[in-house]
């Protein structure tokens, strides 16, 4: 008879091996759909996997493009997961990527065709500021009223969206576009545009920006004060409040830091790889990062390897889709399995599995 | 260790090789789908017209494709992989994709691209687009004789020139037939997306409307209008045949297999030169589904006449006496509308009420 016993404590060592095991189950299941789809599931494996990586044609492409892809992802996770260790939920980091993007273009676009090295800091700064403004009303909501701040957050990305739909095609509308909606494209706009730092290795601002990100996040959680009244407020919060930590400040710390870097994340990604700013400009990022974090354990190195992974997925998927013929959807369902199999094996972390022949009264 | 590495290098390599020997016996044609190909209707019919390139030409071609790409960075990332697979021409099928399509072409010299509705042009990168506002005005036509609530629904997507000049155009027709008629219009910032559409079909039969007419690509406007009984529809991209005879009563259907299948010839011999295309129902690009005997006889042969009239081209679709929506002269007696103005056209012909969205 085998049956769950919970452990006084996580364990520390499924904790950090469930992820790979999670990887693994999703290759088989995977990969059994695949073969009921009439695709080789090994190939197919491989094509996700490996072939971004190392395929002699894809690879020098690919490898850049998984820090395009994974860096917003992990610069708005970084965020998230210190609200979310602290147990404040910004599920709206969609609507502070796109406010961000909106804000930092605006004042790139309000400049052009000016030359100035002061333009692109400026952007930064007004990108950051737009998501962590945006951030805030549900941040003073929360501290004044007592909403909550899960609805809020996700009910003002729809208002950001329709905000980026006017503003395409009013505002920051490209006057030399014909007529049709979207800003100016930065790349014509050289002084505005958030070009590779090292050209050819995918390395632009916001990838930049991603790491340091991680590397703050670490710092702060391990050695400051701040850090520590976060992890006490999620995981004892009556031991929190004696401790003297200020729930106000908390939520709006954590509110204001998540959104001014999804701020950033939406910035760099307008003004770089996207290049304008246009209706559906945002493509999911601020959700896909909300799988990010957790899929890192909110651990700030476990963030940046699940971006990569995360972003090793679409690529490799996209590319099997490409060469096998996968339809998107089976990318999906690939995708879903693998969050699936990670939170099935938390089980592991929380409970030990005894195998033994009496059952237990 | 090293020899793990090793291993994974040759297989590597030999991935690589055996990619490289399909590409050099066919010619490989790519198509970047901005939905499902399985919408059942834009994508839908590219996807169809991808399948006739397969049949017309078996094994001397290879399709790929990549189907629901977002516009934007990902649909850069999506036609350069498409492009380092051996693609040798590339037909990128949604407007939204003009500057990431123009962007890889410049990577790539050798390879040819074609992108569908926008109008940036290179050497190696064509556009080419249908008169699609032909068919509207056979289903303007057909909409005015047959509202009785004199109310015309209409689900546009985005503000852009292509669903304007198919607003006006309807417009046109259903009000010289009906001058009591009036469009209502609800704008589902949406190419593809059953919900919102539903919603939009059901808000415009509340106020009123018989007819809905729609400029995105679900089967779900008529799935409302069937419901709600005594409401006439029109398939949008695809016949959407499924819904006939009411409340589809007829339907745009685009075919750009004739197009797709000369162009690839084009590339096979050698002879593809960047052009812009923009073909109506002369040339076939644009079909009208077949009208339905929901619709009585009469109204039926005129609009057949109307349709042929269009194809033959001894009638213009936008021909004067016409007026701006703020009452300025546009078109004089008998003069015809030029295409650049159709290209970029950002304003509502006289008599269509409300205003287009932040222009």
């Amino acid at each position: 008879m085998i049956h769950l016993e919970k452990r006084p404590q996580p364990s520390q060592f499924w904790a950090g091996f469930t992820p790979i095991l999670a990887v693994i189950a999703t290759m088989i299941a995977g990969g059994i759909m695949f073969w009921m789809l009439g695709k080789p599931p090994l190939e197919a494996i491989r094509t996700i996997f490996w072939d971004p990586l190392f395929h002699e044609t894809f690879g020098p492409y690919s490898r850049p493009q998984l820090l395009v892809k994974a860096g917003p992802l992990i610069l708005i996770a970084i965020g998230l997961s210190l609200g979310f260790r602290a147990g404040i939920w910004n599920i709206g980091a969609e609507g502070q990527y796109i406010m961000g993007a909106i804000c930092g273009a605006g004042v790139g676009l309000a400049f052009y065709p000016s030359e100035s090295v002061l333009i692109f800091p400026a952007m930064v700064l007004a990108g950051a500021l737009g998501g962590w403004a945006w951030a805030m009303i549900p941040g003073l909501l929360k501290v004044k009223f007592g909403t909550n701040e899960i609805l809020v957050s996700l009910m003002l990305v729809y208002v950001a969206e329709n905000l980026l739909a006017s503003v395409s095609q009013g505002l920051l509308k490209n006057p030399e576009g014909m007529g049709f909606p979207g800003s100016r494209n930065f790349r014509d706009f050289p002084a505005a545009y958030n070009t590779e730092i090292i050209s050819g290795t995918g390395m632009h601002w916001g990838v930049a920006a991603a790491f340091v990100a991680v590397i703050f996040a670490y710092v702060l959680l391990t050695r400051h004060m701040l850090g520590f009244q976060v992890r006490l407020t999620g995981e004892a919060p009556r031991a929190a409040r004696f401790a003297g930590v200020n729930p106000t400040r908390l939520i709006l710390f954590c509110l204001g830091t998540s959104g001014a870097l999804a701020g950033l994340a939406g910035l760099f990604e307008v003004s770089g790889p996207s290049g304008q700013v246009t209706i559906d400009f945002n493509s999911g990022y601020g959700f896909t990062a909300i799988i990010v974090a957790f899929l890192g354990r909110l651990h700030p190195i476990g963030i940046l390897l699940a971006g990569l992974l995360m972003a090793l997925t679409y690529i490799g998927g996209e590319l099997a889709q490409l060469m096998l013929g996968l339809p998107a959807a089976a990318i999906q369902m690939f995708q879903g399995m693998l969050m699936f199999f990670l939170l099935a094996m938390d089980v592991l972390s929380h409970y030990r599995i005894r195998f033994n022949k009496t059952v237990p009264v | 260790m090293r020899a793990v590495k090793t291993l994974l290098a040759s297989v590597a390599v030999a991935a690589g090789l055996s990619g490289a020997a399909v590409a050099q016996d066919a010619t490989k044609v790519g198509f970047i789908f901005v939905g499902p190909i399985g919408d059942g209707g834009w994508t839908y019919e590219h996807n169809q017209a991808r399948l006739a390139v397969e049949e017309e030409f078996g094994d001397q071609v290879e399709t790929i494709y990549q189907e629901s790409v977002p516009e934007g960075a990902d649909a850069e990332r999506a036609i350069t992989q498409m492009a380092l697979a051996g693609a040798d021409l590339i037909f990128t099928t949604s407007f939204g994709y003009m500057d990431a399509t123009v962007a890889v072409a410049e990577k790539f010299p050798d390879i040819k691209f074609e992108h569908a509705t926008g109008y940036k042009t290179a050497p190696n990168l064509s556009v080419y687009s249908a008169r699609f506002y032909e068919g509207r005005a056979v289903q303007g036509h057909i909409a005015g004789k047959m509202t009785k609530s004199n109310i015309v629904g209409y689900i546009a997507s985005f503000p852009i020139p292509e669903v304007i000049r198919g607003i006006n155009s309807a417009y046109i027709h259903a009000k010289k037939v009906n001058p009591d008629v009036q469009f209502k219009i609800i704008w589902a910032y949406t190419w593809f997306d059953p919900a919102k559409e539903a919603d939009a079909a059901k808000a415009l039969i509340e106020q009123g409307a018989d007819v809905i007419l729609q400029h995105t690509d679900s089967t779900a406007p008529q799935a409302a209008a069937q419901e709600a009984g005594n409401i006439i529809t029109f398939g949008q991209a695809s016949d959407m045949s499924e819904y006939a005879p009411m409340p589809r009563v007829s339907s745009i259907i685009d075919n750009w297999a004739p197009y797709y299948i000369a162009r690839t010839k084009a590339v096979m011999d050698g002879t593809w030169e960047s052009t812009s295309t923009w073909d109506g129902i002369g040339a076939g690009m644009v079909g009208i589904g077949e009208i339905t005997d929901a619709v009585p006889a009469d109204v039926k042969a005129e609009a057949e006449a109307l349709r042929d009239a269009l194809g033959s081209g001894e009638y213009h679709a936008f021909t004067g006496p016409l007026n701006k929506q703020d009452g300025s002269a546009w078109l004089a007696e008998g003069e015809t509308a030029d295409d650049g103005t159709l290209a970029g056209m950002d304003f509502y012909v006289e008599g269509i009420e409300g205003e287009i969205p932040s222009s």
